[in-house]
């Protein structure tokens, strides 16, 4: 059984939101994506400063199995993004919830994260896949 | 149904990841298939390949079928164990299958044949036996175990007898011996030194266990086809099949044309191939970041050809590709990622040889 963390809220499409508590949010892919994609190879991440819209593909997790997009679970603008992945992609297997997050966003309405599902939820999602 | 190797147990022990492999639960990963690879090409990795088919073809007349029936001559053959690697083509010069033989004598042959083609090789061979005198005969009694890479060699020592040690002692690369209880062949898949050991399924998984506790790390399906693209190995069903040429297959160096009175299954069909022209398999080298996948086009001077074969290659740290084009291809390459065209670099198809890149 995958690792799935109580105080994070979880997209359908398998990415992980953290709330920094102050506006921010830090977001990666689960470990059960990223056991489901195999070896990281390469991660496209998006532009710093550029705006996403809730549900946008802005981000390409590339394995040894497949190219697969990462999209903004939250609408806003993202400030960072993690660039120790450009030499170390396998960070994303290693540590999906830690050292392998993806981007922080800065969320036009902090309210979205309600959309998002709870640990309990996310996990009989991927139950029933 | 799936079919399970004897080493089924030892994959779960060892924490593998398994996939169904044309109706065979195999191990793809135990963890990390980068690791792996990497294993392979620095140290010693293992391989269950038991679900390989080996096939004995004995009799009178053992030579002269296999002559008729491969595109490569078992003639050339002349010492014992020695061993050859060819197409089985059709009449229309398609790719039935590609395996390995060895030769024991002019009557003792051994075959080993891809395993997703298992159930099509056996009525191949079957009906291709007609009017000689030859006896067919599968080996499902044997599991094998291919161990791989530069330390392959003398881990596996370790685990050999004395008496086998002393049967491998100066074998040169492709060749085979009995040695006691186990077959040992120096052939591979990955393009480094080691051993393919065919052993008797009720002795399997003490010689995996034994592998093991030398050092030799399990390695899943994904690191041997990263292995084998690197080292420019075709993977039949992707790279070619019953409805591609071997000359367009990479496999032209695997055609014994001379002596021309020799009549093999395909040879006239091959002929007019070679005459017309066919296209090429070629290697594909992607500076950018992206991978190259199977199945993806690819435009060169000549017109548009097609991925067979695309991977990260770990060695290298940047994607490679098999890819069939027109004979008439550039230095570069077109091909379409993701919705945008990315340039590639078009080379010989062979990465990575003995740990060493070969580009």
């Amino acid at each position: 059984m995958s690792n799935i963390p109580k105080e994070l809220r979880y997209a359908s499409t398998h990415e992980w939101v953290r709330d920094e508590g102050d506006g921010t949010f830090t977001v990666g892919i689960t470990e059960h994506a990223q056991e489901l994609l195999g070896d990281m190879v390469f991660v496209e991440l998006p532009d710093v400063g550029s705006a996403v819209n809730a549900g946008d593909d802005c981000c390409v997790a590339e394995s040894v199995k497949a190219a697969s997009d990462v999209y903004a679970p939250l609408t806003g603008e993202i400030i960072a993004t993690n660039e120790d992945l450009e030499n170390s992609p396998e960070l994303v297997n290693s540590d999906p919830y830690g050292d392998g997050w993806l981007f922080k966003i800065k969320a036009e309405d902090p309210e979205e994260l309600g959309d998002l599902m709870g640990a309990e939820d996310y996990a009989n999602s991927i139950d029933e896949e | 149904m799936t079919n399970k190797t004897v080493l089924h147990a030892k994959h779960i022990e060892a924490g593998a990841r398994m996939v169904d492999f044309h109706g065979w639960e195999m191990p793809i990963n135990y963890g990390s298939q980068i690791e792996e690879h990497h294993a392979v090409r620095i140290d010693a990795g293992m391989f269950d390949v038991s679900h390989m088919t080996i096939v004995d073809v004995t009799g009178s007349q053992a030579q002269a079928y296999l002559r008729y029936l491969l595109a490569n001559d078992v003639a050339k053959l002349q010492e014992k164990g020695k061993a050859l690697y060819s197409g089985m083509l059709n009449e229309a010069g398609g790719v039935v299958d590609d395996l390995i033989v060895y030769h024991f004598d002019a009557e003792n042959y051994r075959l080993v044949v891809n395993s997703a083609t298992r159930e099509k090789d056996i009525n191949w061979l079957n009906s291709k036996a007609a009017g000689f005198d030859v006896t067919i005969t599968e080996k499902p009694e044997y599991a094998m175990i291919a161990v791989q890479g530069p330390n392959a060699k003398e881990k596996a020592g370790q685990v050999f007898s004395a008496a086998q040690n002393e049967a491998v002692a100066g074998m040169k690369p492709f060749y085979g011996v009995q040695a006691e209880d186990l077959f040992i062949a120096t052939t591979g898949y990955t393009g480094e030194a080691g051993y393919e050991i065919m052993v008797p399924n009720e002795q399997a998984a003490d010689l995996w266990q034994q592998l093991l506790d030398a050092g030799v790390q399990p390695c899943g399906l994904g690191a041997r086809d990263t292995l084998r693209l690197e080292a420019g190995m075709n993977l039949y069903g992707e790279d070619m099949d019953e409805t591609i040429s071997p000359l367009a297959a990479n496999m032209g160096w695997t055609i014994t044309w001379e002596p021309a009175e020799r009549d093999f299954v395909g040879r006239a069909a091959l002929e007019q191939q070679k005459a017309a022209g066919t296209d090429k398999l070629v290697g594909l080298l992607m500076e950018e970041k992206g991978v190259l996948r199977s199945g993806l086009t690819v435009k060169v001077s000549g017109g548009e050809g097609v991925i067979t074969s695309g991977t990260f290659s770990p060695t290298l740290g940047k994607s490679i590709a098999m890819a069939r084009v027109p004979a008439d291809h550039g230095d570069t390459a077109e091909v379409e990622m993701r919705k945008k065209w990315v340039t590639v670099k078009v080379i010989k198809p062979a990465f990575v040889r003995n740990g060493k890149p070969l580009i």
